[in-house]
This record gives structure tokens, sequence and C-alpha cells, in this order.
């Protein structure tokens, strides 16, 4: 397949005709996008179809009538508002912190020598390796023995409260941030904070004003891809979380399903509705999306 | 071990006097040294306190008995009991070994396999290209909790996708309550997830190899499969062990889809599932649930430390 498709690249570069294996080519690969898309389409189907429409005609059958009715019962029933709520009070703070932290242990790792360097940097980035499996037992015991005033916590300890998730996110997150970052840093020019350097800036303004600006760009996608990562998690709200009203919108949609019942389009509905925020940050920042997950695959 | 290596760095900075003129424009004045070990310090004593103390706790509660809700008093220390157990009687842990290894070894294939093959047809100047890759890369950003929903509308015996479109409406098969082939079902969901991002990696990858050794193979007079297998592809290496550690982490992380769907019971069970149901499941039984997740992190540092190998000792290098 490869070998035949692969030929007419080079001839059609130079004389852009149309030949059998492009055609083939753009065949097979309209095919496999539209086999990609069917699981959402489906969904969007069931989703504007009535309940009774299709416990007449059963799902694979042509819809009477669209509507959007299951979007508002959904909204409505799973009282999603609350949820996206919740996952806002976790993800904002988390990203935000996830970001400047790690850029912080980038800098440090990256403008300067000393002696723990790659072993901080190593440790950094076998921690966001792990399984999250490996880490929940004795984080879920750690969070109830540590206590916190009730202003911070109305639970009065990290368990049942979103500021313990919001910690586990940054601790997790870091790692990767932190890996992508360095390698990205290591690229500018020592010269320049060597100058700042020599020009009397500090520690922090070399940091702060002269190499955070010129990694707008990582930083763009790396807001990206974590806002999806920790919008999306399940594991960590699950566990730490056991109030179901406190739950961010992925892990409360384990709940959600006992209170959609059976009814197949309510779930459809309920389902995009959560998928929606992350379908929107990937269609508007498509570019930022892929490029994060390059810079942490290929070293900058 | 590293919480004792990182004290000494936090306290050093405060012993050179502030202030003091440096003698070379390198030296660090006591403020800024002060500084930089906080900017430090803080983050790493936050990633130490909730990723590495717990890992060392799991290798510590692995060896003893303790039903977690007690105080820490509770805890009996009772050896290897634990692993003896899981290893001779626990019925679940095998089966759970099993299919974590199908896990692998069908991402491993599948996926990759889907990906690179995408990533191929797609490096070259072609129309619509930016079209085929968004489609390809959506599934990437939906939660796997949410991909087990949106794939029971499929698989669902009453009216499901699947079903009606193999013409089984009559005699349904049960996609996701039948032990023997759920575990299957829920792998071409991952799946369908997974290949967008491997495709993103080699796609990567494609563009890095330098297009010079492609044409010399060529006017060697290379077939472009012979120039795919024996040039591009070994020339990858390093993407190579990114998809590699990519796949097996993510099979070893494998819980939000098998949990979405039946709690990760009737064929579905993983070392995942078997570690947290220790917590928020029936069984609550602290010291065997912490040896899966030993087992857990013994298998990911078989290849999370292969790989810290090869990308910070190309560092030194250069």
């Amino acid at each position: 397949m490869t070998a035949t498709l692969e030929r007419p690249s080079v001839a059609v570069r130079k004389k852009r005709s149309v030949t059998p294996a492009r055609v083939a080519l753009h065949v097979f690969l309209v095919l496999t996008c539209l086999m990609t898309l069917t699981p959402l389409l489906w969904a969007v189907y069931a989703s504007l179809r009535t309940y009774e429409d299709t416990s007449v005609n059963g799902y694979f059958s042509i819809a009477k009538s669209l509507t959007f009715e299951n979007f508002a019962k959904a909204w409505e029933i799973g009282d999603l508002p609350h949820f996206y709520w919740n996952t806002f009070l976790i993800t904002v703070p988390a990203l935000i912190l996830t970001l400047v932290l790690s850029s912080m242990v980038a800098f440090g790792v990256s403008r300067f020598s000393f002696k723990f360097n790659i072993a901080l940097l190593m440790l950094f980035t076998a921690g966001n390796l792990l399984p999250q499996q490996v880490i929940v037992t004795p984080l879920w015991r750690l969070y109830r023995l540590i206590e916190l005033p009730a202003w911070m916590s109305e639970s009065e300890s990290l368990i049942d409260s979103p500021l313990g998730v919001i910690l586990i996110h940054i601790a997790f997150q870091m790692g990767f941030c932190t890996f992508v970052l360095s390698n990205y840093m290591k690229t500018i020019p020592y010269e320049l904070t060597e100058a700042a350097r020599v020009d009397g800036a500090s520690v922090f303004r070399q940091y702060w004003q002269l190499t955070l600006p010129l990694c707008r760009p990582v930083l763009a996608a790396l807001a990206t891809l974590e806002f999806t990562w920790i919008y999306n998690d399940f594991l960590w709200a699950l566990v730490l979380i056991q109030d179901g009203d406190k739950m961010p919108v992925t892990s409360a949609l384990q709940n959600l399903k006992g209170t959609f019942f059976t009814d197949n389009n309510l779930i459809a509905a309920g389902s995009l509705l959560v998928a929606l925020p992350t379908l929107v940050v990937f269609f508007v920042l498509q570019r930022q999306f892929v490029g994060g997950l390059t810079l942490g695959s290929t070293k900058g | 071990m590293t919480a004792v290596q990182e004290k000494p760095k936090a306290v050093a900075p405060s012993g050179p006097p502030p202030r003091r003129r440096g003698k070379r424009a390198t030296a660090l004045a006591g403020t800024d040294k002060l500084v930089l070990a906080l900017m430090l310090g803080i983050p790493a004593v936050v990633h130490l306190l909730f990723v590495w103390v717990p890992t060392l706790g799991s290798i510590a509660l692995s060896f003893s008995r303790w039903n977690g809700i007690g105080g820490l008093e509770d805890i009996e220390w009772i050896g290897v009991a634990n692993y003896v157990e899981i290893f001779s009687e626990y019925p679940r842990f095998w089966p759970a070994v099993q299919h974590n290894l199908i896990w692998l070894l069908f991402l491993l294939v599948v996926p990759t396999t889907a990906g690179l093959l995408l990533a191929v047809l797609l490096d070259r100047e072609l129309r619509f290209s930016r079209i085929y890759q968004s489609a390809l890369y959506m599934p990437m950003v939906l939660s796997l909790a949410l991909v087990g929903f949106i794939w029971q509308l499929i698989y669902t015996p009453d009216g499901g996708l699947l079903n009606s479109l193999l013409g089984l409406s009559a005699d349904p098969v049960d996609w996701i309550g039948d032990s023997d082939i759920n575990l299957y079902a829920v792998l071409v969901a991952a799946a369908w997830r997974h290949t967008g991002y491997i495709m993103l990696l080699y796609l990567a990858g494609l563009k890095s190899v330098d297009p010079a050794l492609k044409e010399a193979a060529a006017l060697d007079g290379a077939s472009s499969a012979q120039t795919f297998f024996r040039v591009t592809f070994p020339v990858m290496k390093p993407v190579n062990i990114v998809v590699a550690v990519v796949t097996v982490i993510e099979a070893l992380r494998a819980f939000d889809i098998v949990y979405v769907i039946n709690k990760g019971r009737n064929g579905l069970e993983l070392l995942s599932v078997l570690v947290t149901d220790n917590i928020i499941g029936e069984a609550s039984r602290i010291g065997r649930g912490s040896a899966v997740a030993v087992i857990l992190l013994t298998i990911s540092l078989g290849v999370i430390i292969p790989y810290l190998y090869q990308v910070f000792s190309k560092e030194n290098r250069t």
C-alpha cells in the first residue's frame, strides 16, 4: 500500500497532475477520517433525536425530527453548570501554578549549573511517567492526615477538597512541563542572560522579564495541553474527592450515568456537553496542542 | 534518599554574605542564590512530597496489613506475605496481568502501525492535509472516560451501531457484557484515541529526517519502500523510543475506560483496577493493593530508566 502510493509523490511535485495513485490516496484518507469521526458523529446523531423516536424506530434509522431538547435536559438533570464550575475551580489554579513552578525549575536547571542539575530534571521527568496507581494509595492516606483550617478546605483536610486535587495535578504535571520548558530554554543563547547578569539584573528579573517572554510560544502550547489533561482527569478526583457533589465534570460522568438512567440519547447529549470545552480548545488552538505534544517528544 | 539530596542546596545560599561585589561577573550574589534556591526548592519539595514520598509509601505499605482507616499504629508488618498471596491465591491477579499484557501488545501493534502508516501518507505536499490531520487528531482531546461513554453507544446490544451495521440486530452480540470479547471491544476504542497521538509523533519524526538522506538513497537506486525501511525508519530511533515509552505507560495506566464501562470486572480486570479497588471499591486491603502498585512501579521503571538514560546521556555529551 505505502510502496505503491509513495512513488508518485515525487513525480507529482514536479508536474502536479492527477494520477490514479493520488486519487487512491485521497479516497483512502477520506474513508479513514470518516471512520475516525464516526463515533462522534453517531453520538451527535443520537443526541439530536427524541426518546420516542428511537424507542420505536431504533437508533439505526432515519430520524423523524431533530431537536436540541436532550442537551437542555442533560444540562438540567445532570446539573452540569455546577460540575463545570467544580472543574473550573480545579483546572485554572492547577494550570497556572503548574506553568509558573515548572518554568522556574526549567529556568534554574537550564541556566545555571550546579551539582544536582541533571538529577533534579531526571527526577521530574521520571515522576511524570509513573502510572498514577503507583502513588494513589499512600496519597489518599496522606491527604487524610494533612489537616487544614476550614477556610482552606470545607472538609478540614486535603481529602474531599479541590485543593488536594489541584496539588496533585501540579506535582504530577510539573514533570512534563519542566522537561519541555528546559529543552526550550536551552536553545535560548546564553549570552542573553549573561549580558543581563553583567548589567546587574537579578536572577528573578532574568527569569521573569527576559526568559519567560521568550518562552511565550511554548507556554501557550503547554497551557493548551495541560488544560485538556487536567480537564480530562478522571482518577485523581474520583479517588481524592468522596463527595459526589464536589467532583469535576469528567469524574462526575460516572454518577451522571445513573442519573440519565438508560436513555442513550441523554447519555449522548451529556457526553458531548462534557466533551465540548476540550473540542473547542482543540479547534481554536490546534496548532498549540499539536506543537506541545511534538515538543515533548523531539527535543528542541 | 532524594529528599536528603535536596536539603544542602536549600541551606547553602544563606552562607555567603549578600551584596559582595563578585570578582567574576558570573558569581551569584547572596539574594540571587536564595531566590534561585527557592525557585528550585519549592517545586522540588511539592513534587517530592506528592509524587515520590507516596511512591516510597507504596513500597513500604506493600509489606503490611492494614485497612487504611485506622491510625498508623494499626499497621501490621507482615513481610512479603502480600506478594506470596498475590502470586498464589489472589484470583483476580493473573487475569489482570494477562489483560494488561494484551492491552500493551494491542497498542504496540495496532495504533502504532496505523499511526505510522498515516504519518507516512500525510508527510508530503497534499491538498486537504490539514483537514485530514485535524480529523485524525480529534479523538486525542477526549478523556478516556468519555471515550468509554461514546463507544458504549456503538457497542450496546439494543440499537448499537455495530450490531446494526453487521446485521445482528435480531441476534445481538453483547460486545461489552460478554467477557470473552469485551476486552478487545474496549481496546478498539482505546486504540481509536491512541492512533492520532502516534501519528503526530511520527509526523514530527518524519519532518526531522534530513531530506538529503532520502535523496542519497534514491540516487543509489533504492525504492521508496527500501528507503523507508532501511533509511528513514532507523533514523527515527528517538521517535520510536518515545512511541514505545508512551505506549507502555499508557497500557499500564489504563483505568478510566474500563472503570466507566463496568468498574473493571467481568473480563475487564486490570492491575490499576486492583489497586484502586482498595480505596474506593469493596476491598479495603491497603497492603495487597500496594503490592500490586509496586508491581506496576517495577514494570514502569523498566521503561522509564532506559528512557531517561537515552535522553540524558545525550544531554551530557552536548
